[in-house]
């Protein structure tokens, strides 16, 4: 195995990017991140792209954003139409195959023109889920209703969470939700939405982007002082019809940390992209995240959350804790689909 | 394969097999899962300069801070570089064909256009790409690349934030532009001129 590592990330997150379209925004974020490597177009090897037409509401949009990289002359390059966590493993694998020491990793996620609640709607199987066009937030609320019944979870522990999100967040310029003051009695107070879930259960809609650069073997020790090093990195999946499964656990999320040696060594920090506190201490749980483990520092993806970027954008916040000397050994999670059913773990280290 | 919605496909034609106790239940052949989503679109900033313009009559495009290239509609990036083009250029409203297509057949909802219909590239004078446009005032077999056109405007009371308000584009007269110049030869062109203007002025 080659080792590979993240040497530069860049992203860009507001509660909603009304007269900035998805090229205007990917352009400043791509070049931020290629260029604070020194890097340009020219010198990455592979470029990957995550993203959804369903939030642009129009067909092969990625193509369109395409145009914020610069593929003239044509450039080695692929799109998943996922989190762009999953195209930085499309990039770790290239990397791995070798033949090319770096890529470029973006993804970006523009919901606010549409309703999410309802897009989300188009992941669920054609035949019986998908016509009965249920709101995100209630399939949501289904799960929260059967591990608060269940005694998987408890009404504190879930403000617990948002409480964590909201404080953490205070300090985090791209959050599009935070309080610094925001405290488990008044998360308690709040009127549910979607009951018994409440505003601060669910995480923040945002519009946003994010790009990675990543470098394998001594081109990452030259273009950043302090690498952080993917030592494993894994993504599992769960069967798409939730009446088949547990929704008090998320087995794939449990698989790929073990997959990728999550728990070898003590994890200083740890990215936790769940859209919701529900899904969020199922995620404590299954990636066996200890109390010494600072979760989601950052507030996480409820402060906000991109969709399709809020994987890769966790990814980055945790990559940046090694580049900053912040942490020594760092957890970056994505998820994926109706009730934390796809899960990526990617476990870092500083040398 | 039959592609006629009335006629049953043959998956669905033959008897539907039910366990003894859905006997007296009806079968289901088809299921009907209709998806709407709607989306307000809002342009862009590149986007909303070019639109805006458009109601005082003007054509803007964005310079590429890269080589200069002018490209319209504006998209607030020079696309081969992945480069911001923050800065607006006004085209004026002559050009040529750079390329083009009659149509023969008839578009769903716009019985406003007569057919024969003739689409093409419209590529303005200082601009380095073209756009789209509809060329008229002239038979559909005099149509010819290189062609020099300008705009047809609608009325001034009837300008509004759309590339709508250019009706077609109909012969200017003069010389046309030669083959080898025009449409998306035009920039080729435009680089070997300008590299052998280069290198006579290195000869010196």
């Amino acid at each position: 195995m080659r080792d590979i590592a993240v040497v530069s990330v860049a992203q860009q997150q507001q509660k909603a990017l009304t007269h900035t379209t998805e090229v205007e925004l990917m352009v400043p974020i791509i070049n931020e991140a290629r260029g604070a490597v020194g890097l340009t177009q020219d010198d990455i090897g592979f470029t990957c792209s995550g993203s959804s037409d369903f939030l642009a509401g129009q067909a092969f949009s990625f193509v369109h954003t395409l145009d914020a990289v610069g593929a003239v002359p044509p450039i080695s390059e692929s799109h998943v139409e996922m989190d762009g966590a999953w195209a930085l493993y499309e990039s770790w694998v290239k990397l791995q195959i070798g033949g090319i020491d770096t890529a470029l990793v973006y993804s970006y996620g523009k919901s606010s023109p549409g309703s999410l609640r309802d897009v989300l709607c188009t992941q669920l199987d054609p035949y019986y889920l998908g016509p009965l066009w249920p709101d995100a937030f209630a399939m949501a609320a289904l799960q929260a209703r059967i591990m608060l019944e269940s005694g998987a979870v408890s009404d504190q522990r879930l403000a617990e969470i948002a409480v964590r999100s909201l404080n953490g967040a205070a300090d985090n310029p791209l959050a599009v939700r935070s309080s610094a003051d925001a405290a488990v009695d008044s998360v308690l107070a709040e009127e549910p939405i979607a009951d018994p879930l409440r505003p601060s259960d669910c995480a923040a809609s945002a519009d946003g982007g994010v790009a990675v650069v990543l470098a394998a073997g001594d081109r990452a020790r030259e273009l950043c002082e302090r690498p952080a090093w993917i030592r494993g990195i894994d993504h599992r999946i769960d069967p798409h019809q939730p009446g088949v499964r547990d929704l008090t656990r998320a087995p794939s999320a449990h698989k790929a940390a073990v997959e990728a040696g999550a728990g070898n060594d003590r994890l200083d920090a740890a990215e936790l992209a769940a859209p919701f506190t529900t899904q969020e201490h199922i995620l404590e749980a299954e990636l066996g995240l200890g109390s010494d483990t600072a979760v989601n520092a950052s507030g996480g993806a409820l402060a906000g959350h991109t969709m399709m970027a809020a994987g890769l954008m966790r990814i980055a916040d945790a990559a940046r804790q090694i580049h900053e000397g912040q942490a020594d050994r760092v957890l970056g999670h994505a998820a994926s689909g109706l009730f934390l059913q796809q899960n990526l773990v990617c476990v870092m280290e500083g040398e | 394969m039959s592609t006629d919605p009335s006629v049953t496909p043959a998956a669905l034609s033959g008897e539907v097999h039910l366990p003894e106790k859905l006997a007296d239940v009806e079968p289901v052949r088809s299921v009907r899962t209709p998806i709407r989503l709607e989306y307000d679109f809002i342009p862009g900033a590149a986007s909303s300069g070019y639109l805006n313009a458009f109601a005082d009559r003007k054509i803007l495009g964005q310079r590429s801070p890269v080589d200069g290239a002018v490209f319209v509609p504006p998209r607030g990036v020079d696309p081969r570089h992945g480069a911001a083009t923050p800065d607006y250029v006004e085209l004026p409203d002559t050009g040529h064909v750079g390329g083009f297509c009659v149509t023969r057949l008839p578009i769903p909802g716009r019985d406003d256009l007569e057919i024969p219909y003739v689409s093409a590239w419209i590529h303005l004078d200082g601009a380095d790409i073209g756009f789209l446009g509809l060329v008229a005032g002239i038979d559909t077999s005099e149509v010819r690349m290189g062609m020099r056109v300008r705009a047809v405007w609608k009325p001034d009371d009837q300008l509004g934030r759309t590339a709508e308000n250019i009706l077609y584009w109909e012969p200017s007269g003069g010389p046309d532009i030669p083959v080898t110049a025009a449409g998306t030869n035009a920039w080729h062109a435009k680089q070997i001129t300008e590299s052998e203007e280069q290198a006579a002025g290195e000869g010196r």
